[in-house]
């Protein structure tokens, strides 16, 4: 193997030199010949009914070349991609989803209407001028205010605004634990809604070969054959072979790029009627009001101990907002992404999780980096906080003492999951080391003296990654299969590309799956093509999200890889005039075991392209394998993270003095390139936790629609992290690579730990996210505060 | 009515036709199809169109393309040499100070103009020179290294 380049080593990244010369080429980059522009119209109203709307003004401005409504685009609705189902087995209330609005309109932003011209601004004129009447109706935005009786209804179908009432656990063993208990922590907690914001906004181009019959979608996508087979199959009635989507550079997803949009629908239904290409940019303030949410929970919890510390049985009851509409994978995340992740890292005997959906009045709810697993971690590590504070018992004390140790693995949870492999006490000892632990009581004295409150607090995380085992998803609900590809075609003179359906928007993927290519095939990187997003190249996968591209989509990279040299070996034994069972293949070389024979693999290949002297009537030409992965088990990283905080009494400001990071991803392709996406993560996490928050009025106006409004983490938010890989890894035990994922256990950790440690710092048992000065100022100065009021 | 504005762009002299409302940015990527500037925000706040006009770092997406009238205008595109990663690009590159890419030009552009203005900045000057340019992959971590990376190199 090439030094330096394989499995493991800290390769410098091949994407960043057309990303760092203006080379790259996302969607709003691309024009195509005889170029159409949308702009689209959306509802200034929570609720409202359409009356009319008249377009024959905008009909006749300069440019303008078409108006399309809900009456036009008589087509499919969006599908939701997940059946839940209520406890009493009924499935759950799934209200249509049109892409552009069919008399009513349910969220600031909805679609009313497309308007096409020429240039752009010709559309923006023209969506300006468009006269829309409607009839405002009353709005619901609060995720608690919704189930109250009286509340305003956004579906008729669903009553009460609940889309499911769902349960998962023992109820019975946990009322049982529950009477027995020598205390319970409790807990109520809103997990903040968060607006995503991957830098580069939405963008999608429809367009039409009126030669072939073939429509080409470029949209800013994760994953564009789940998009091929939602709007082909569901929404346009386009079959596969005359469907192309094309995702190529995408600037940042975090979950936000997972879903099929009404704009990926509208552009290529557009096209097809114009016979132009149609293209369509979000403009922030837009991305605000229709890229999908995250989070969005009101959560009450009981954690029951016994006289020890023990836990003994935990009970959960949550509201989930879904947003107006089901989202493509909106419907597992409050239910099987979060409850299924309430034991945590503990032997907690007995849980119950009762999970209802709400509709209101907002953009949809979906999955953010993390997708449930921080809104069950935030839970479980602040309650477990609350409940050591009630105990007098040290956090890490009480951790400690409830962890699942390594001995007991696999290790059934009462929550559905069988985790594999981990050991937690080693990334608490870890991670407690690099922030000095013992030395906080110093360090907060030296804090008082100064007049500040300090405070230390941690979160355990665990997360279920590499979604999913396709049996285990399907009979939970999951209406597709969750497996990944890979094709791995060797050219003649050895250089190879490899086809994947994992997609990256910043994850480097064409480093590292090259890496694994290099490292098993010996030869040099540079000889590696990585090719993804675009479905007329690639075989059918079903993207990246969930931190599983290298789990599921390196795990097929690897079963082609074997294949590739399983047939070059075939080829390599002839050519060596020996039994293939004696034929090695190490670092680039196919040798005979106990002889100087051997074979380099270009030549190898080459042969298999010019088969002169070939074993033909057993062994097809060409060297091209293919592979699906459909993983046994999800994975599970796992960590701790400790933050150090310092709070301004006379301000409310925090500064957050420290925050380590010590994480179990298994096996690590490239420590570079994992370290990046936890400092990511983390900085997601502490948005949520200090800054960020998705605010409407009570009418459903989002006050949050803007950069000037919505508080994103900026570099002078942030501190440096220190993140470390544990020292006493434990890989995965069912994929071939032994890796976990890590791209979200950042967000999934952070948010917890950084509130434990303003909770500690203030001496209150909670406070709500994003701890703002104010919040913190009041919490502060209770006295003071209440005195004011 | 469309007007007309030249400028030197990347070095060699361009012009083109726009309406009034054109902005910088949109003359960058729309008519001279330089499309490394890109667009991220509609109130000039998240910083990836920044470029540098006149030796100084500008949002592109705040002024107007007839603004530019005459001046000289620098974008990523003109910063490599030679085929050579400009020493700031370089720092990038080495210290993983870039994910999805998206936020990359705009940060690049403003760190190189942060580097004239102070040879040796502290941590504390890099982020606090940053705050008008947004990332949301990379935590900022890795880019603040990048920086000072960079400027020891340019030095």
């Amino acid at each position: 193997m090439p030094e330096g380049t394989g499995i493991g080593a800290s390769v410098r990244r091949r994407e960043d030199g057309r990303f760092l010369t203006g080379s790259g080429t996302y969607t709003d980059d691309i024009n195509r010949p005889g170029q159409t522009h949308a702009i689209m119209v959306r509802s200034p109203h929570a609720h409202a009914k359409i009356k009319k709307i008249d377009r024959a003004k905008t009909l006749k401005m300069p440019g303008v070349l078409a108006v399309y409504t809900g009456e036009d685009m008589k087509v499919g609705g969006l599908p939701c991609g997940w059946l839940v189902k209520n406890q009493d087995g009924s499935p759950m209330v799934e209200p249509p989803h049109p892409a552009l609005a069919q008399d009513f309109v349910r969220h600031v932003g909805d679609i009313v209407a497309v308007v096409i011209a020429e240039t752009k601004q010709q559309a923006r004129d023209g969506a300006d001028a468009l006269g829309v009447d409607y009839g405002v109706l009353p709005a619901v935005v609060d995720t608690r205010a919704a189930v109250k009786p009286g509340a305003p209804q956004v579906w008729e179908q669903a009553k009460g605004n609940i889309c499911y009432d769902w349960g998962l656990g023992d109820k019975a063993a946990v009322d049982a634990a529950f009477a027995k208990a020598h205390k319970v922590a409790k807990i109520d907690l809103v997990n903040n809604r968060l607006i995503p914001n991957a830098m580069e906004p939405r963008a999608a181009i429809g367009d039409f070969d009126r030669a072939t019959g073939e429509h080409t979608l470029y949209t800013t996508s994760q994953n564009p054959h789940v998009i091929r087979l939602l709007m082909g199959a569901f929404v346009l009635s386009i079959p596969e072979a005359k469907l192309r989507v094309v995702a190529p550079d995408v600037g940042g997803g975090f979950g936000s790029k997972i879903y099929h949009y009404a704009e990926e629908a509208i552009v290529t239904w557009a096209a097809a009627q114009l016979k132009k290409p149609v293209k369509w940019t979000a403009e922030r303030s837009e991305s605000f009001m229709s890229d999908a949410h995250g989070r969005d929970h009101a959560t009450h919890a009981e954690l029951a101990l016994d006289k020890d510390g023990k836990f003994l049985a935990l009970k959960v009851e949550t509201l989930a907002n879904m947003g107006a509409y089901l989202s493509t994978f909106s419907t597992c995340v409050p239910t099987y992404l979060y409850a299924t992740l309430l034991a945590g890292v503990y032997t907690t005997p007995a849980i119950f999780a009762n999970v209802k959906a709400v509709f209101t009045n907002t953009v949809p709810v979906d999955a953010y980096r993390g997708a449930g697993r921080p809104e069950a971690t935030f839970l479980l590590e602040r309650v477990v906080d609350v409940a050591a504070r009630e105990m007098k018992m040290d956090p890490a004390e009480i951790r400690r003492k409830n962890f699942i140790q390594p001995s007991q693995f696999p290790y059934q949870t009462p929550v559905a999951l069988q985790y594999d492999t981990g050991n937690y006490g080693a990334t608490l000892d870890m991670a407690m080391k690099m922030a000095d632990y013992k030395g906080f009581a110093a360090r907060k004295d030296a804090s008082a003296k100064k007049g500040k409150l300090r405070g230390i607090g941690m979160a355990c995380y665990i997360e279920a990654c590499g979604i999913a085992p396709s049996a285990v998803v399907g009979s939970l609900g999951a209406r597709a299969g969750l497996y990944e590809c890979a094709n791995v075609r060797v050219h003649p003179t050895g250089s190879v590309s490899v086809f994947t359906g994992s997609h990256a928007h910043g994850q480097g993927h064409e480093t590292t799956f090259a890496q694994v290519v290099a490292d098993k095939l010996g030869i040099p990187i540079e000889q590696v093509d990585i090719v993804h997003g675009d479905t007329g190249k690639i075989p059918f996968g079903m993207g990246t999200y969930g931190s599983r591209s290298i789990a599921v989509g390196g795990a097929a990279l690897v079963k082609a890889l074997d294949k590739i040299v399983a047939k070059g070996k075939k080829i390599a034994a002839h050519l060596m005039e020996a039994s293939e069972k004696d034929v090695e293949f190490k670092d680039g070389k196919f040798t005979v075991a106990g002889t100087d024979k051997s074979k380099a693999f270009g030549e190898v290949a080459l042969t298999a392209y010019v088969p002169h002297n070939y074993p033909i009537t057993e062994l097809e030409p060409g060297l091209e394998e293919q592979a699906f992965y459909d993983p046994l088990n999800f994975t599970y990283p796992s960590g701790c993270y400790i933050a150090e905080v310092e709070v301004d009494k006379e301000t409310g400001s925090i500064e957050i003095a420290r925050f380590v990071a010590s994480d179990d991803f298994g096996k690590i392709i490239n420590p570079m390139i994992v370290e990046g996406q936890v400092h990511g993560g983390v900085a997601q996490g502490l948005g949520q936790a200090l800054l960020e928050n998705c605010v409407y009025d009570k009418d459903g106006q989002l006050l949050t629609g803007s950069y000037n409004d919505y508080c994103m983490p900026r570099a002078d938010d942030l501190p440096s992290f220190e993140v470390q890989h544990t020292d006493k890894p434990t890989p995965c035990t069912h994929n071939p690579l032994g890796v976990k994922g890590c791209g979200e256990a950042g967000a999934i950790g952070a948010p917890a730990a950084f509130m434990n440690a303003v909770c500690n710092a203030l001496g209150v048992a909670h406070l709500d996210m994003p701890a703002t000065s104010e919040k913190v100022w009041r919490a502060a100065n209770a006295h003071m505060a209440r005195a004011a009021e | 009515m469309p007007t007309t504005v030249s400028m030197t762009v990347n070095g060699k002299k361009v012009s083109g036709s726009v309406e009034p409302r054109t902005l910088l940015v949109q003359f960058i990527r729309e008519t001279l199809g330089l499309t490394g500037t890109h667009v991220g925000c509609d109130t000039s706040q998240c910083g990836t169109c920044v470029v540098h006009v006149d030796g100084k770092s500008v949002k592109s997406c705040t002024m107007l393309a007839v603004q530019a009238e005459g001046s000289d205008v620098l974008t990523i595109e003109g910063l490599a040499k030679d085929g050579k990663l400009h020493p700031m690009q370089e720092a990038f590159r080495e210290h993983h100070g870039l994910q999805c890419g998206f936020c990359t030009p705009g940060m690049v552009m403003s760190a190189v103009d942060l580097v004239k203005n102070n040879k040796n900045p502290s941590e504390h000057e890099i982020r606090d020179w940053l705050e008008g340019n947004l990332c949301r992959c990379t935590g900022y971590h890795n880019i603040v290294k990048a920086i000072a990376a960079g400027a020891k190199a340019m030095a």
